[in-house]
């Protein structure tokens, strides 16, 4: 990656496209207009200037695959990116989900024309209802968080419509992701955080303490952000529903749950799944996802709108849309992320009830492998069985030879493994948040063990080495602090530059 | 159970459970209380791919779809061609399979291309900023009023009657709880408070006409309120961007540029504002920046708005959002060029006042016109009989219709007119009308 040669083309495959800009080159064609010219509207509401790319087809191309190349994914690199499930994504998802007659409906078009992708989310709906336990899904959240503010917003309209206004505080614990806080306040609740106890599960007395008339309810994450089923769950559900609150799950660690316990017999209320996470569908680069939002019975008519519905006409099921009967409303113009939706049906049909269980089996496996090799080499800030990832803290590496959990994580780049998650969960010093996935072999997480430990006595021997990582990436470290205070944000013509 | 994407086999876990130092998987879920420990799970058998393949395309092929039908359906999303360059890129699995690009070093790829997507959003739409992406154009423009009323420190927004019923609703779902007062204003009829934080106008609006755009945001700004815009993006290949007439808050619909209708999504939420509130913009930004050793390079930025790092104080709870719709977006773009988004809007531009001119010929049917009456590629058609009596008979001909806007427009109809409508199928459809009308 250090001849010059090289350099010199990756320098060209980093020029933007505005750069690479010929007057009079074209990168499509268009049909010739085949109908009579009419009048263009007056000529000041008519654009004088749009300053698009001039690109030859070959050109788009060749640039995208190049830059392309810079990125890690799981289709090239290990990828244990905890609290992200980045697991394999089967290709038949891709295939089904752009099937001429799934990617070329209409999202208004009659209900009667668009039956078979109305069965397909309709049983999307009840399999993830029955996985869940709980009692109804809606599908249109279009990610974890959108799901997350669909429930908050049912867990308000359900306070609201008994009186119970007074009811703003919202309980979340200390190792939560930022959306739970983030969802909760657009959803007009103020957040408490709750802290975790010393064996990382929800304190009791302190959330015995805390619930009151004001509660609104409890976000919690399962298994929790630490990789770790919360021991007292059932008396966690209890509590707050006894004392008036609603119990919201963050779905974001389901990858762990899967036939092994279903929500609803916990004691929540509505949860969200992200099904770009445990359901396979690909991450994107960051998104799209989905999110659907599942309730239990005392929100399942506060569902977003629509939900789909099966009726029985003259022995034929016949599907539709239609809105809950409390429903807080819309979260989106149409029925969600369906593309995304046609993947994780075509996930759960391609494994089945026995398949589906055996992911978390194999899930969870995987992560007491890693944790139980890798033990004697990073610090291990809760000793016992984990879920499917595990939170290891790299603060005695950070003690001893003043190597940080960035290093670590920057260096696994030169051995082509994606980092893990790094300096979350808030609660864990120097966090490195490791989730293999049920989709990697054990070869693969003995090779990764082995460059774990690698590391680890690098850090001892030649800790500027990990300083210094990464070092065969087209770029270094950044400098990520320049870029906030000095924010260039889109392409400008040069001329601009030295304005 | 044995799966294709599990390649761990009995011999493999048992090895594994033995220097885990356990019996079995069971022991790893004893964290579980035992009463509620491993419940039935009433699902499918699993399929094989042959089978499944021979399923989906079975439940693909029950739904009526445009190709296969020719489509005058639009009020939102659009049946436009997309180069097939486009989805060759976004299904390279270095893009598609790619998390959010939180490790900048070994993201260059998707970062890149956010920047490039922000620098076309802001040459189209002629704004200073943009950010990488929202879900859709309609929770776009629900974060737009948030952010207009952070920005003014107001709470109460207005939108113009002739917006979107549908993005209308969106709205509603998002500013009942933090408690932001939405009202619904009328052209002409309308006095902004000072307590109003923004005026929200569609462009061209739901009925497919341009609105007056200098008038409406004089009213914005005079009552000093910000002017947000929810414009068309292909309207924009020839028409002037809201930079022109003052929008300060610009957000979108990006499925029409480069991304199949697939039902209602995944699309892309397009958002863009003047730099001055670029520190309130919710979702991702990307920025150019230096490695160590003085190289270009790009990076999620100004994140001090964002969730994870602010928790409750956040501009928004959004995190993942459509990066992946972003890049086919830009990869449209990139393909359509200056000259080629020129071509689409005026392709769809004659065809639809084509359309329009066959159909104001025929007995019983008219143009309604609202807001200045120039519209683009979508009007609305008064009909003899109720629009959803005219859609059935012209299903029954193979021609999915428009969108029924009676609920605003007596025996309304929407129709929508795009390259993908030929010639024929134009005259097709006036035919069918003429028929409809006579009967």
């Amino acid at each position: 990656m250090t001849s010059p040669l090289f350099s010199k083309l990756e320098q060209e495959s980093r020029k933007l496209l505005m750069d690479r800009t010929v007057e009079g080159r074209i990168g499509a064609t268009l049909p010739d207009l085949d109908v009579p010219e009419f009048d263009l509207p007056p000529s000041n509401l008519i654009r004088e200037d749009l300053p698009l790319p001039e690109v030859s087809e070959g050109e788009i191309v060749r640039y995208f695959t190049q830059i392309s190349q810079y990125n890690f994914s799981i289709d090239n690199n290990f990828y244990p990116l905890g609290s992200c499930t980045m697991k394999y994504n089967p290709k038949l998802n891709d295939l089904v989900a752009s099937m001429p007659g799934f990617s070329n409906i209409h999202p208004l078009q009659d209900d009667a024309t668009v039956q078979g992708a109305l069965q397909l989310v309709w049983e999307v709906q009840e399999y993830l209802t029955e996985i869940t336990g709980m009692a109804g899904t809606c599908l249109t959240p279009m990610a974890g968080a959108d799901g997350e503010l669909a429930g908050m917003l049912m867990a308000r309209a359900y306070h609201l419509d008994r009186g119970d206004d007074q009811r703003k505080v919202v309980l979340i614990p200390d190792s939560a992701h930022g959306t739970n806080p983030a969802s909760a306040v657009m959803a007009g609740f103020t957040v408490k955080t709750l802290p975790s106890d010393s064996e990382g599960n929800t304190d009791l007395d302190a959330l015995q303490e805390s619930v009151g008339d004001d509660l609104a309810g409890l976000m919690i994450t399962l298994p929790s952000t630490l990789g770790l089923f919360d021991r007292n769950i059932l008396e966690v559900t209890r509590i707050v529903r006894e004392s008036g609150g609603i119990v919201y799950g963050d779905g974001a660690n389901l990858n762990a749950l899967l036939g092994r316990v279903k929500m609803g017999d916990l004691g929540f209320d509505v949860i969200h799944s992200n099904l770009h996470k445990t359901f396979s569908t690909p991450h994107g680069g960051g998104g799209p996802g989905a999110g659907p939002v599942i309730a239990g019975p005392r929100l399942v008519d506060y569902l977003p709108s629509p939900v789909i519905c099966r009726e029985n006409i003259d022995g034929r099921s016949v599907f539709k849309r239609s809105n809950p009967g409390q429903s807080i409303g819309r979260m989106g113009a149409f029925q969600g992320n369906f593309g995304v939706l046609a993947r994780a049906f075509t996930y759960i049909r391609s494994l089945g009830g026995e398949g589906i269980r055996s992911i978390s089996d194999d899930a969870v496996v995987n992560a007491n492998y890693i944790l139980e090799r890798l033990k004697d080499s990073f610090d291990l800030p809760y000793e016992r069985v984990c879920m499917h990832e595990v939170v290891f803290s790299a603060r005695n590496l950070k003690n001893n030879c003043g190597v940080s959990a960035l290093d670590v994580a920057k260096r696994l780049i030169d051995y082509g493994v994606h980092p893990p998650t790094m300096y979350f969960p808030l609660i864990v010093e120097e966090a490195l948040m490791v989730e293999p996935t049920e989709t990697e072999s054990l070869e693969t997480l003995d090779t990764f063990i082995d460059i774990m430990r690698t590391i680890s006595e690098e850090a001892h021997s030649n800790p500027e080495l990990l300083h210094d990582a990464p070092h065969f990436t087209p770029n270094t470290r950044l400098d990520e602090a320049r870029a906030a205070r000095f924010p260039d944000l889109r392409w400008r013509p040069s001329h601009e530059d030295s304005e | 159970m044995s799966s294709p994407f599990t390649p761990n086999t009995e011999e493999h876990r048992k090895k594994m459970l033995a220097t885990i130092g356990m019996d079995s998987v069971e022991d790893l879920f004893k964290d579980i209380p035992e009463k509620v420990r491993n419940p039935n799970l009433n699902l499918p058998k699993a399929m094989s791919e042959l089978d499944l393949r021979a399923y989906a395309s079975e439940l693909s092929s029950r739904n009526v779809s445009a190709g296969e039908y020719t489509s005058f359906l639009g009020a939102g999303s659009y049946w436009h061609h997309i180069p097939a360059v486009v989805s060759s890129i976004a299904s390279r699995g270095e893009f598609m399979t790619a998390y959010t690009p939180y490790q900048p070093e070994v993201s260059q790829g998707t970062l890149q291309v956010a920047y490039e997507f922000q620098s076309m959003i802001c040459q189209l739409t002629g704004m200073d900023v943009a950010n990488a992406g929202m879900y859709d154009g309609s929770t776009s423009l629900a974060e737009a009023a948030l952010m207009a009323c952070r920005v003014t420190r107001r709470n109460k927004v207005a939108i113009l009657n002739s917006t979107s019923p549908l993005y209308t609703d969106v709205l509603d779902t998002y500013v009942q709880a933090p408690g932001i007062d939405l009202e619904i204003v009328e052209e002409g009829h309308m006095t902004l408070g000072d307590e109003i934080a923004c005026l929200i106008v569609q462009q061209p609006n739901f009925f497919g006409y341009l609105e007056d755009m200098q008038n409406l945001a004089n009213i914005a700004h005079d009552a000093g309120a910000l002017l947000v815009v929810s414009v068309d993006p292909v309207s924009l290949g020839m028409f002037n961007p809201p930079s022109d007439y003052g929008a300060d808050i610009v957000v979108a619909e990006g499925q029409g540029i480069g991304v199949p209708m697939s039902y209602g999504g995944p699309y892309v939420g397009i958002f863009a504002c003047r730099q001055e509130f670029v520190r309130q913009m919710p979702g991702r930004i990307v920025g150019k920046t230096l490695d160590t050793q003085g190289k270009e390079a790009y990076v999620l930025t100004l994140q001090a708005r964002e969730q994870h790092i602010r928790r409750e104080h956040a501009t928004s709870n959004i995190c993942t959002s459509v990066a992946l719709i972003s890049l086919m977006m830009t990869v449209y773009l990139a393909c359509m060029g200056k000259q080629g988004m020129r071509k689409v809007a005026e392709l769809c531009y004659h065809k639809a006042h084509y359309a329009a001119s066959l159909i104001s010929a025929i007995p019983g049917f008219s143009i309604v016109e609202y807001g200045t009456g120039i519209f683009f590629r979508e009007f609305t058609v008064r009909c003899p009989v109720p629009p959803k009596e005219v859609n059935q008979s012209l299903l029954e001909k193979g021609i999915i219709g428009g969108f029924d806007v009676s609920e605003y427009s007596e025996n309304g109809l929407l129709l929508c007119v795009t390259e993908m409508n030929s010639r024929e199928d134009i005259e097709n459809l006036s035919d069918a009308l003429r028929e409809i009308g006579e009967s």
